[in-house]
């Protein structure tokens, strides 16, 4: 049957962590749109955005709920495409036309492999019902299981934003409006990986430890290359959704690890780490939900993206500048919230499979490591200079200098999820114990061999509370200390030091550009930056003006998607010649193929 | 009795680390055959910033005021990931050593922000230096971390303390981490701690800013952050030759142990301040660079099992 005669939709631990990751993301941004919209959109076009959110998240809770996978896949193209069309919202935009095209494209061919992927299991199992396809497996041979895990590795990799097939996200994100944005980031990528989780891990499972591996490899390219363009990036919004690519590079490397000890035996490390990657997934969506509503709000205020043009902030949108510094901090790992209690435990679940297992793996995990430490240091280089050049000094525009505070509804939302992240940091302990029974979900058979009690004593969270009250103490305790042995304040307010040249002003400030200049350089062998200098010169003595340009080539884009759109472009060049309009033709080829059918049923 | 010893312990090391920060000047200067300030120049420096009054940029925000307070308290909060005299830290969880990692960047997010916040160029200038050493210096610290984790069997720093005997690979774990320690405390080769010249100062550009009871918190979190460092390293390397009792017997040759080996960490320091020149912002890249091959010879090291 083509249709089950069962049941379409389900629900289990997993569908409901990943319902959880949706409506936590969904609901603030909802609350958000109020204020957001309201002003900039007419009253027609909020209903039709608030219609096709409404529908998007629908869509992303059916993906979730699936028990089918004809009804997997019927869910995600009406995520794809709603998602496609809110990208598309600001079509006034040219930027967003083509943020648009990009990645319809870019999703098709994820939807492609997925739909050839979903065919075979179907030629095997005879059944799209997940429980059926699951049960046929064992006789699917073993070729044709990794081609399997390769064809959905392409299609939810796309999706995921895994490198080299990210090369949407950093389009489509930011062009979306800001609230999309945020569930775009912060629960659509990470239904990519529920689908993952669910078809690869829970059906197929873990035949070869090359899967792990090439997981784990792919997720440390992935933490690389998109923390290093965040870095460089001066739109706010692509930053943050360069910095989502990163995130997922980090949850994979928690589910990598994962599948590696389950192809080793180590059952409850394996616990562990998914439950790890799953930590972290929860947590980005948190906090890069928050970030991505912030960055509205400042687009909101001041009407531009370009972090050059901003500064100051934070004196005249301090509510909104603090919700920003909380997701900045989170999403940088830093001790209290929540980024950290996760970024910790993927280091502790990589760790413990190094010590767990051979001297190769020992080498290979702590080599994971250093990519994680890598990119958190890169992470926390990025969002200095994000928060450090947006909020802090003198504003750099005038739009800037004229910014004034958004409106409640937006605040609000921002406070929820602000809360949310201090909430996941300090309750680390409480959510991990769920985590590990969702991680038991994802392993299935092996999870009856576990010892739960052991797994606590294991992958001990970090004791939270204790370091959160011992941190505030201190904190109160320096400070009491200063006051009273040194008496209040004796404070000056006084320009900044401006080398006696009088008139300081925002055009003296570091810029972002110059803030990144050190990992430009360090780096050029990945950035590969072209400088180029003009000068305008009155006569040869004078220069009247000098432009400066620099920019940085994105060798994915250069020297991999564009020969193959030229490629494409090539052929469909040749094989325009064979559609000239003339019906003569057109009979001839009709006489062509009659002939070519009989010979061929002939020689039958 | 043991949270009271813990939190003696953390004070104990706040209240010395200037004087060690001073006695390494005093022997620097020896060294250079000059006759330098007092070994307590930097108690008397601390008090006299204390006295001061404040002069705030007019430009900057809350982030520039609340920065010395949340630098002191997260280096203060790092104490408790380090064994220092006794066998064991105060959070006896694995991983131990990788928060000590994280609430040290936790004081350096802030301090960035900080330098960034004055609107100067040798703020921001400084804010980007930092940042870009330290994210060259994390990695080399996690590897070394890893290794001597590798070795003692968990990721917290009393369990390398009760090794019996210090494997190679540990060693030259720790000459990696040395090099991460000068980098970190903002000492010759990567930068310098003497000079105000603006166009080659990293950390000191970033409290450019800052006078008053401000400056003098940061000065004593750079003090604290340096012994910090050094107590990682003593708890990594030569543990004391006899096994784990109680006792006062033990408290005592571990006071002294651990004296011996901080001299030894700030004479190492000092001799290589001296003989060599800051180097270039890039070459720095060199310089972390090594050390990273460094952790990295030890790892492959610790993962043969050597």
């Amino acid at each position: 049957m083509w249709f089950p005669d069962n049941i379409i939709f389900h629900l289990d631990l997993l569908a409901v962590f990943f319902l959880a990751v949706i409506a936590v993301v969904s609901i603030p941004a909802l609350i958000y749109s109020y204020g957001y919209l309201k002003g900039t959109y007419s009253r027609l076009r909020v209903c039709m955005l608030t219609v096709g959110t409404l529908l998007f998240i629908l869509a992303m809770a059916m993906v979730v709920c699936s028990a089918n996978l004809l009804a997997f896949l019927f869910a995600w193209e009406i995520m794809s495409l709603v998602s496609y069309f809110l990208v598309v919202f600001d079509h006034e935009h040219q930027q967003s036309v083509e943020a648009g095209l990009i990645y319809l494209v870019m999703t098709h061919v994820g939807t492609a492999f997925l739909s050839v992927a979903f065919l075979m299991m179907y030629h095997y199992a005879g059944s799209f019902d997940f429980a059926l396809v699951k049960s046929s497996l064992p006789a699917i041979p073993l070729a044709v299981k990794h081609l399997l895990f390769l064809f959905l590795l392409i299609g939810f990799g796309t999706k995921a934003g895994i490198v080299p097939l990210h090369i949407w996200l950093p389009y489509a994100h930011p062009q979306a409006p800001s609230h999309i944005s945020s569930i775009m980031s912060g629960a659509m990528i990470k239904v990519a990986v529920y689908g993952f989780l669910r078809i690869v891990l829970g059906m197929l499972g873990v035949v070869s430890v090359w899967w792990g591996i090439s997981i784990l490899l792919l997720a440390a390219g992935t933490c690389f290359v998109g923390i290093m363009y965040a870095l460089l990036e001066r739109d706010i919004k692509k930053i943050l959704a360069y910095s989502s690519v990163e995130n997922m590079g980090i949850i994979l490397l928690g589910i990598g690890t994962g599948m590696v000890l389950l192809s080793k035996q180590q059952f409850s490390l394996a616990a562990i780490a998914f439950a790890a990657g799953l930590f972290h997934l929860i947590n980005h969506a948190v906090f890069k939900g928050l970030l991505f509503l912030g960055a509205g709000s400042v687009y909101k205020a001041t009407g531009t993206r370009e972090i050059e043009k901003l500064g100051g902030l934070i004196k005249r949108m301090p509510q909104t500048a603090v919700f920003f510094l909380v997701g900045a901090l989170a999403i940088s790992g830093m001790p209290l919230l929540n980024g950290f209690v996760s970024e910790w435990l993927i280091f502790q679940s990589l760790f413990s499979a190094a010590g767990a297992l051979s001297a190769a793996y020992k080498i290979f995990f702590i080599f994971m490591m250093i990519t994680l430490a890598i990119t958190g240091g890169l992470a926390v280089a990025c969002f200095t200079r994000v928060f450090g050049i947006t909020f802090l000094a003198m504003p750099r525009s005038q739009r800037a200098a004229q910014a004034s505070e958004v409106a409640l509804s937006m605040k609000l939302a921002m406070g929820i999820l602000a809360a949310g992240t201090l909430a996941l940091g300090l309750y680390a302990t409480q959510v991990w114990q769920v985590l590990i029974k969702v991680a038991e979900v994802i392993m299935g058979n092996n999870a009856l061999s576990l010892n739960t009690g052991n797994i606590f004593v294991a992958g001990s969270v970090l004791p939270m509370p204790l370091i959160a009250g011992i941190f505030v103490a201190v904190l109160g305790l320096v400070y009491l200390l200063v006051r009273f042995a040194a008496g209040p304040a004796k404070v000056t307010k006084s320009p900044t030091w401006d080398c006696g040249y009088y008139g300081l002003s925002s055009r003296n400030e570091y810029t972002a550009t110059a803030f990144s200049k050190p990992f430009r350089i360090a780096f050029s062998f990945f950035f590969l930056p072209q400088h180029r200098v003009e000068k305008l010169r009155d006569s040869y003595y004078h220069v009247s003006s000098l432009k400066y340009e620099v920019h940085t080539i994105h060798v994915f884009k250069q020297y991999f998607y564009e020969p193959i759109v030229k490629v494409i472009f090539l052929v469909a060049q040749r094989i325009k010649s064979f559609q000239m309009g003339s019906v003569h033709w057109y009979l001839g080829y009709i006489l062509i193929v009659f002939i070519g059918v009989v010979i061929f049923v002939l020689v039958r | 009795m043991e949270t009271a010893f813990f939190i003696f312990q953390v004070i104990i090391m706040i209240v010395i680390s200037p004087l060690v920060s001073g006695l390494m000047r005093k022997f620097k200067n020896s060294l250079r055959m000059r006759k330098g300030s007092p070994v307590l120049q930097p108690y008397y420096n601390l008090r006299k910033y204390f006295m001061k009054e404040e002069v705030v940029s007019e430009h900057a925000s809350v982030i520039l005021r609340i920065t010395p307070y949340v630098v002191l308290a997260s280096t203060v909060t790092a104490f408790l990931f380090v064994p220092v005299f006794h066998f064991s830290n105060f959070f006896q969880v694995t991983g131990g050593i990788l928060a000590l990692f994280f609430f040290l960047a936790l004081g350096r997010f802030f301090l960035v922000l900080a330098g960034l916040d004055t609107g100067s160029a040798f703020g921001g200038m400084g804010s980007s230096r930092e940042v870009f050493i330290s994210s060259l210096a994390e990695p080399v610290a996690i590897c070394a971390a890893a290794v001597v984790g590798l070795k003692s069997g968990a990721l917290h720093l009393s369990a390398a303390l009760n090794l019996t005997s210090t494997p190679v690979s540990v060693v030259i774990a720790a000459v990696a981490l040395l090099l991460v320690v000068i980098a970190e405390t903002s000492r010759i080769p990567v930068d310098n701690q003497e000079t105000h010249l603006e166009l080659t100062m990293i950390h000191e550009a970033m409290l450019l800013e800052y006078s008053g009871r401000s400056f003098a918190l940061l000065e004593l979190s750079a003090h604290s952050k340096q012994m910090l460092f050094f107590g990682v390293l003593a708890s990594i390397l030569w543990p004391l030759p006899v096994t784990a009792q109680s006792g006062l017997v033990i408290y005592f040759w571990s006071v002294v142990w651990f004296i011996g080996k901080i001299a030894v960490f700030a004479c190492m320091v000092s001799v290589l301040e001296v003989m060599l020149a800051k180097m270039r912002l890039f070459r720095v890249v060199d310089f972390m660079g090594f050390a990273f091959l460094l952790s990295i010879l030890a790892l492959i090291m610790a993962g043969l099992g050597v």
